[in-house]
C-alpha cells in the first residue's frame, strides 16, 4: 500500500517537474530523460564486466535508421523508433563478431575503433547520410491528442512526457531482464566465468546478448533523440559524448541498477544548471573536470555508495 | 609520379617523427603506472601552447620555448603522477577518469588562457630544401625529424645503458620483485611520468608552428597514439615506434591518393585487424597482456 503511494507521487511529482522549469531547462530535462536510458543500458552491460565505448556511436545507429527511414519510406514514426532500436540490437551483433575475441582493456580500445569505423562511414557516405553535415529535417513526432492532453511535440513538456513514457518502460524491461535468471547468468558471466563456462553456460552467447539487448535500447534512445533535435550528424555521437557517459556510470557506480542513474542525474543537473545559473560559462569544463577527479578519488565506489550507507544504517536501527 | 611518391614519403617521415615521441611517451607510462593516460593528446596540446606562450607571445628564441615546453610538460606529468595515478593505483578504471578530468581541465585551461580561436605561430624558418624539382620538404619539418631521433636515441641509451633505466624496465616488468630488490617505485614512476609527459610536451612544441594550434587538437593525437601503441603492442618501446613509422606510411600514402576519411577508417581497420588476430600486438609479449 505504501510502496503503491509512493509510485503515485513519484508519478505525479515527474508530470509536475517540467513545469516550474524554464524553457531551456526543459529541455536539458528531455536530454537527460534520453541519457538515463542510454546509461542504464549502458549497465547491462557493464554487468558481463565489458566496458565499450562503441555505446554512443551505436545509439547514433538507432538515430539514423529511424531517420532514414521516416526519410526515405515514410515509415510511422514510432514504429521506425522501434526498428531503430532494432537495428542498433543487430549491428551491435554484427560487431560481437570480432569484439567479442577480445576481453578486458583491448575490447575497450576494440569497441571503440569500431564505432569510431561507423562513424567515419557516416561522414564519408553523403548518400544515403548526409556526410559531415548529417541528416537534417528529420520528420517530428506527429502530434496527437488523448482527450485530456494535447501533446504538441515541439514544446519540450509534451516530448518529456512522451520519451518519459518510453524510458520508463524501457527501464521496466531492463530491470526485469536483470532480475531474471538471464541477468543473473550476465553477473556469473563476468564475476564467475571459468564456473559458469563449467556449469554449461555459453559464455559468448551471453556476453552477445547482453552487447545485442544494451544496444537495443540505446538505439531507441538515439531514435529518441533524433526525432526531437530533427537533425543529426557524426558529431552528435562522438568520443566526447561517449566519454560523458562513461563518467556518468563510472561515478554514479555500477553496481547497483540506480547507480549509473544517480551519477547522470546528479552530474547532469551540476554542469548544466548549477554552474550555468552560477555564472561559470568559461570555467564549466575545468569545475566539471576537477569535479570527476575529486568524486574517483573521494568516492570510490561511486556516488551509490553514499546511498547505500544510508539505507543500511536505516536498516540497522 | 615517383616525385609524388617521394614527396608523400617525405611527410611520412615527418608524421612518424612526432607520432612516435606521444606513442613511446604513452607506451612508458602504461608501462611502469598500468593506466592508459587519455590527457596524453592535451599534454601533446599543453606544449604547443607553451611556444605560443614562450615564443610567439614573448618572442623568446623557438629553441628555449621547446626545452620550456619539455619541462613544464613534464611537470605536468609528475602532477599527474602524485595527484592521480598514485592515490588511484589499484583502480585503472579509476585512473582513467581521473585522467578524462585532467584532460577537461587542461582544454578548459587552454580556452579561457587563449581562447578557442586557432593561434598563428610565426614560421621559425621559411627555408625550404629542394631535393629535385618538385620534391622538398620545409627546413622546420627537418628540425622535427632530426629532434625525434636525437630524443629516441637518448632514451634507448637511457633505457638501455644506464642504472635508471634498468630500474625503470624492471618496475615495468614486475613491479614487486623490483622493489624487493630495493628499487623505489614510486621513484621509477616519476621518472617514467616526466620523461613520458615531457616527450608528448615537446613533439607538441617541435610541431606547434607547422599545425594548427587550439585547444581540441589533443583529439586526434591521441586516437594517433592509441591505434599505434595497439598496433605495436602495448608496453613495447620498439613496437610503439616501428608501429608509428608504419602508420604514418599508411595514413600519409591513403590521404594523398584516397583523402583523410578513408585514411582515418583505414587506420582504425588496421587496429581493429591486429586486436583479432594478434591482441598483443605485432611486437607484445603475451604474457603482458
Amino acid at each position: 500500500m505504501l510502496k503503491a503511494l509512493i509510485w503515485i507521487a513519484a508519478g505525479a511529482a515527474l508530470i509536475a517537474l517540467p513545469h516550474g522549469l524554464s524553457f531551456s531547462q526543459q529541455e536539458i530535462l528531455v536530454f537527460l530523460t534520453i541519457n538515463i536510458l542510454l546509461v542504464t543500458s549502458y549497465r547491462l552491460l557493464t554487468l558481463t564486466g565489458e566496458w565499450s565505448l562503441a555505446h554512443v556511436v551505436i545509439m547514433g545507429v538507432g538515430a539514423y535508421a529511424s531517420a532514414l527511414l521516416t526519410k526515405e519510406f515514410g515509415v510511422y514514426v514510432p514504429v521506425a523508433m522501434l526498428l531503430g532500436g532494432l537495428a542498433s540490437a543487430l549491428i551491435a551483433v554484427i560487431l560481437s563478431l570480432p569484439l567479442f575475441r577480445m576481453k578486458g582493456f583491448y575490447f575497450l580500445i576494440g569497441s571503440f575503433a569500431a564505432g569510431e569505423i561507423i562513424r567515419l562511414l557516416w561522414k564519408h557516405f553523403r548518400e544515403p547520410f548526409g556526410g559531415a553535415k548529417g541528416l537534417k529535417g528529420i520528420d517530428p513526432m506527429p502530434d496527437f491528442s488523448i482527450g485530456i492532453y494535447d501533446f504538441d511535440f515541439f514544446e519540450p513538456v509534451s516530448y518529456f512526457y512522451f520519451a518519459g513514457l518510453i524510458v520508463i518502460i524501457c527501464m521496466w524491461i531492463l530491470w526485469r531482464i536483470e532480475r531474471s535468471p538471464v541477468g543473473l547468468t550476465f553477473h556469473a558471466v563476468h564475476w564467475q566465468d571459468k564456473l559458469a563456462e563449467a556449469s554449461g553456460v555459453n559464455l559468448r552467447a551471453y556476453r552477445t546478448l547482453a552487447f545485442a539487448v544494451a544496444s537495443g535500447f540505446a538505439g531507441i534512445g538515439g531514435a529518441l533523440l533524433a526525432h526531437y533535435i530533427g537533425t543529426i550528424n557524426p558529431g552528435s555521437f562522438d568520443l566526447d559524448y561517449m566519454v560523458f557517459v562513461l563518467t556518468w556510470a563510472i561515478v554514479g557506480g555500477t553496481g547497483t541498477f540506480y547507480g549509473p542513474i544517480l551519477g547522470c542525474v546528479v552530474l547532469t543537473i551540476l554542469n548544466e544548471i548549477v554552474l550555468r545559473e552560477m555564472g561559470f560559462e568559461q570555467m564549466r569544463p575545468l569545475i566539471y573536470g576537477a569535479i570527476l577527479i575529486a568524486s574517483i578519488l573521494f568516492l570510490p565506489n561511486g556516488l551509490e555508495s553514499i546511498v547505500q550507507k544510508f539505507t543500511r544504517r536505516r536498516a540497522k536501527s | 609520379m615517383l616525385d609524388l611518391l617521394a614527396q608523400t614519403g617525405l611527410n611520412a617521415v615527418y608524421a612518424a617523427s612526432y607520432i612516435s615521441l606521444v606513442a613511446v611517451g604513452l607506451v612508458l607510462i602504461f608501462g611502469v603506472m598500468g593506466v592508459i593516460n587519455f590527457a596524453h593528446g592535451e599534454l601533446f596540446m599543453a606544449g604547443s601552447y607553451v611556444v605560443v606562450a614562450v615564443y610567439a607571445d614573448m618572442h623568446m628564441p623557438f629553441f628555449l620555448a621547446v626545452v620550456v615546453g619539455l619541462i613544464f610538460v613534464g611537470c605536468l606529468g609528475l602532477l599527474m603522477e602524485r595527484a592521480l595515478f598514485r592515490p588511484l593505483r589499484d583502480n585503472p578504471l579509476g585512473g582513467l577518469v581521473a585522467s578524462i578530468g585532467f584532460l577537461m581541465i587542461l582544454q578548459a585551461l587552454a580556452s579561457i588562457g587563449f581562447g578557442v580561436r586557432m593561434e598563428f605561430i610565426p614560421p621559425v624558418t621559411q627555408h625550404v630544401i629542394w631535393l629535385s624539382d618538385s620534391v622538398s620538404i620545409p627546413l622546420a619539418r627537418v628540425y622535427v625529424i632530426v629532434a625525434a631521433i636525437l630524443l629516441l636515441s637518448a632514451l634507448w641509451y637511457f633505457l638501455k645503458r644506464t642504472r635508471f633505466g634498468w630500474a625503470l624496465r624492471a618496475s615495468a616488468q614486475d613491479p614487486q620483485a623490483a622493489e624487493l630488490q630495493g628499487i623505489s617505485i614510486a621513484h621509477t614512476a616519476r621518472i617514467a611520468m616526466f620523461i613520458g609527459a615531457g616527450l608528448a610536451g615537446i613533439a607538441g612544441a617541435l610541431t606547434a608552428p607547422l599545425i594548427s594550434v587550439n585547444p581540441h587538437m589533443g583529439h586526434s593525437v591521441i586516437v594517433t597514439a592509441f591505434i599505434v601503441i595497439i598496433v605495436g603492442g602495448v608496453g613495447s618501446l620498439e613496437g610503439a615506434i616501428i608501429a608509428s613509422v608504419a602508420y604514418a606510411f599508411v595514413h600519409t600514402f591513403v590521404t594523398t591518393f584516397y583523402g583523410g576519411v578513408i585514411a582515418d577508417i583505414t587506420g582504425l581497420m588496421l587496429m581493429l585487424i591486429v586486436l583479432i588476430v594478434k591482441p598483443t600486438g605485432l611486437f607484445g609479449s603475451a604474457d603482458r597482456a
